[in-house]
């Protein structure tokens, strides 16, 4: 059926355009702009920081990375990553769950409050958690009574980045469960599955690809988030420094080749995400036409039926 | 008895989908719910199912209560409108799956896959994913994937609606073919009504969540219980009569009516294959011009204006068109062979009259 689809949309590209068809002007420039844009905007950067980076050579770029204080950035930063993503997955798929299939007063009010954390400036995200947990704050004289320490350590900073990265699982959840409807775990009901192998093993699966979007755009901000972070940790280096927060000191200090190579990692690791994703496409494409090739092999061997 | 439903009502909130429905279906049964949209034919499947509830009323499953059984454990196999198939599963997966559950031996679950690739006409096809299907082909793993844990009663949700012409006839006949050769008891919603009556050995009648009238599909064609599965079950011309002189009169028509006095209003209905056509202007007692003709295939309709413009339809095979010669715009003499008063919709239908056994009616302007 694709073939059939590529075929006539590809007969329709010739001398004659057709009727719907921008000028060819229009078109071109409209390509060069947006190409254009990436270029200046988003590749030119990312190459300079790459290339910065190394402009001392490998030596420096290593030394710049195992530095102890760039290390512990690290691994803060992979240690909150580690948390928030796994927090983000569950809640997004409950309130993706709850909004898609289930019919409730204050639907509404729920959608907007999973937006709020996009509406809101992760400094003053960052502020609120300083007045509800810091030492003058509204929970500060019970927290210091029991010894517990928020803002200014690490579970600050994952509470601050879990409240920033809040929205994104839930956002590429909700239209995809949506537009799945509710018929395929209906029918999984009615093959005799229980819930939780209803959820396992159609649920999860037909909303893979939201998912695995969800979680690298969680994942890169939960990384990379700087202003909810700056305010919340209080920047200690080797302990509450966190890999963008490392960055900027370090590029403070002048120290712009070891500031370029830990940018260049946190660019790594997000780059490493969109990668991973690209090769699970690039599989469920393999497997696909592998399955449409067999079949074709199996019909021209026998006479199947194809209405 | 495979299935018996007593009593049952389902409520949506303030609206009542289903109301007080009892009926049986017997165990290997191809039984058909009928009914416009919004009957309540599907919420009547989906309560058998376990997929709803009934708010009133018992549903039986071989003589087991099966009201407080969930879903899952009610051993149905259903079949959903768009097939509801899984789409990260491909065709062996899709119809293992209810085996896998069921914790089948892996080597019983390929043979049974197997064996219902081979019924179904899928073989070759298992490795294919839901998207890489045809309508038709989708529809039949569907049905693969529900009789494959082997279910007490299969059902099917407007089974042919979300295919086209061509394949809808195909798939009726499959469905045909594969209840006499597996013979489990097969219950499918649909709207309409030929194929109800092509498919079905019994067809129960719902509309606006009652039901109107259960029976065979000749059963429910020749006796209709009442106007709305008269009307509902093939096309109908329905008159509004008075009654003068013992005669049952709307416009130029008149239809004998001896013994019912006068101003009695009788609602008459008949079949547009009861409307008989002649070219030859004194055959029939009415006159009429054939308005237009409607091509259906080997059957043609055809719309007759009375001078009155009073307008019957009437039904004949193109052959029988061929030789009397007919076209648009043409004058004929028309009769209607037979009818029946039309009751209200609570009380049954009289038989129908033959015109044929009482006099002719007296017109004699017309002849």
């Amino acid at each position: 059926m694709a073939g059939a689809v590529t075929n006539r949309r590809s007969a329709s590209h010739g001398k004659l355009p057709r009727g719907t068809e921008e000028s060819a002007f229009a078109k071109w420039t409209l390509i060069l702009l947006a190409l254009a844009f990436c270029l200046v905007f988003l590749l030119l950067p990312l190459v300079n920081v790459f290339a910065q980076a190394f402009a001392k050579g490998w030596d420096i770029y290593w030394r710049a990375l195992t530095h102890p204080d760039s290390w512990a950035a690290i691994r803060l930063t992979l240690i909150v990553a580690a948390i928030c993503v796994p927090l983000n997955v569950l809640f997004g798929l409950a309130a993706a769950w709850a909004i898609a299939k289930f019919e409730f007063r204050g639907k509404a009010l729920l959608i907007t409050l999973i937006d709020l954390p996009f509406s809101v400036s992760p400094v003053v995200a960052g502020l609120m958690f300083i007045v509800l947990f810091g030492a003058q704050g509204f929970f500060g004289p019970w927290l210091t009574e029991h010894n517990l320490q928020i803002v200014f350590a690490v579970p600050g900073i994952v509470l601050a980045t879990v409240f920033v990265t809040f929205p994104f699982v839930a956002r590429e959840l909700i239209p995809v469960m949506q537009a799945t409807g509710s018929e395929q775990e209906q029918a999984a009901l009615t093959l005799g599955a229980n819930g939780w192998q209803t959820f396992w093993h159609v649920t999860l699966p037909s909303v893979k690809w939201g998912l695995i979007y969800g979680v690298i755009l969680c994942n890169a901000r939960a990384m990379g988030e700087y202003g909810a972070v700056r305010v919340v940790s209080a920047n200690i280096v080797g302990e509450t420094q966190t890999m963008p927060l490392r960055v900027e000191s370090l590029n403070d200090q002048f120290q712009a080749p070891a500031a370029f190579a830990v940018a260049s990692l946190l660019a790594l690791l997000a780059l490493g995400t969109l990668v991973l994703k690209t090769i699970m496409e690039w599989k469920q494409a393999r497997d696909f036409a592998q399955a449409q090739s067999l079949q074709l092999s199996a019909v021209s061997g026998q006479p199947g039926r194809q209405d | 008895m495979s299935i018996e439903l007593k009593g049952v009502t389902k409520k949506f909130g303030d609206t009542t989908a289903v109301n007080r429905v009892s009926f049986t279906v017997n165990e290997g049964e191809l039984m058909a719910l009928l009914g416009p949209s919004g009957g309540g034919k599907t919420t009547v499947l989906r309560m058998i199912a376990g997929l709803e509830v009934p708010t009133e009323g018992d549903i039986f499953i071989r003589g087991q209560r099966v009201n407080d059984v969930s879903v899952q454990k009610r051993n149905i196999g259903f079949v959903f409108q768009n097939y509801a198939l899984f789409k990260n599963m491909n065709v062996f997966k899709n119809i293992a799956f209810g085996l896998k559950i069921k914790g089948w031996k892996r080597r019983d679950i390929e043979a049974r896959v197997a064996e219902l690739l081979e019924i179904m006409d899928l073989a070759g096809f298992e490795k294919r994913f839901p998207h890489q299907l045809s309508g038709g082909q989708r529809q039949r793993v569907a049905i693969a994937r529900a009789l494959a844990p082997k279910p007490t009663v299969l059902l099917l949700d407007e089974p042919f609606g979300a295919v086209d012409a061509k394949i809808r006839q195909e798939l009726r006949e499959q469905l045909v073919t594969l209840h006499s050769e597996l013979n489990v008891t097969t219950i499918f919603v649909t709207h309409d009504q030929e194929e109800a009556m092509e498919v079905s050995n019994r067809i129960v009648i719902f509309s606006r969540g009652n039901l109107e009238q259960i029976g065979t599909p000749r059963e429910v064609y020749e006796q209709p219980a009442n106007e709305f599965v008269a009307r509902f079950i093939g096309v109908m011309n329905v008159l509004d009569t008075e009654v003068r002189g013992g005669v049952a009169r709307v416009n130029e028509l008149q239809f004998p009516a001896a013994g019912q006095p006068d101003g009695t209003k009788l609602r008459i209905g008949f079949r547009p294959y009861a409307v008989q056509i002649s070219p030859d202007l004194g055959l029939f007692p009415y006159r009429a011009v054939l308005r237009h003709t409607f091509f259906l295939g080997i059957m043609l309709r055809l719309e007759l204006e009375l001078p009155s413009g009073l307008i019957l339809r009437s039904r004949m095979t193109k052959e029988e068109y061929a030789q009397l010669g007919l076209e648009d715009g043409r004058e004929v003499s028309l009769r209607v062979r037979n009818y029946r008063v039309l009751a209200s919709e609570d009380a049954p239908l009289p038989p129908e009259m033959e015109s044929n056994a009482h006099r002719r009616p007296t017109i004699a302007e017309h002849i």
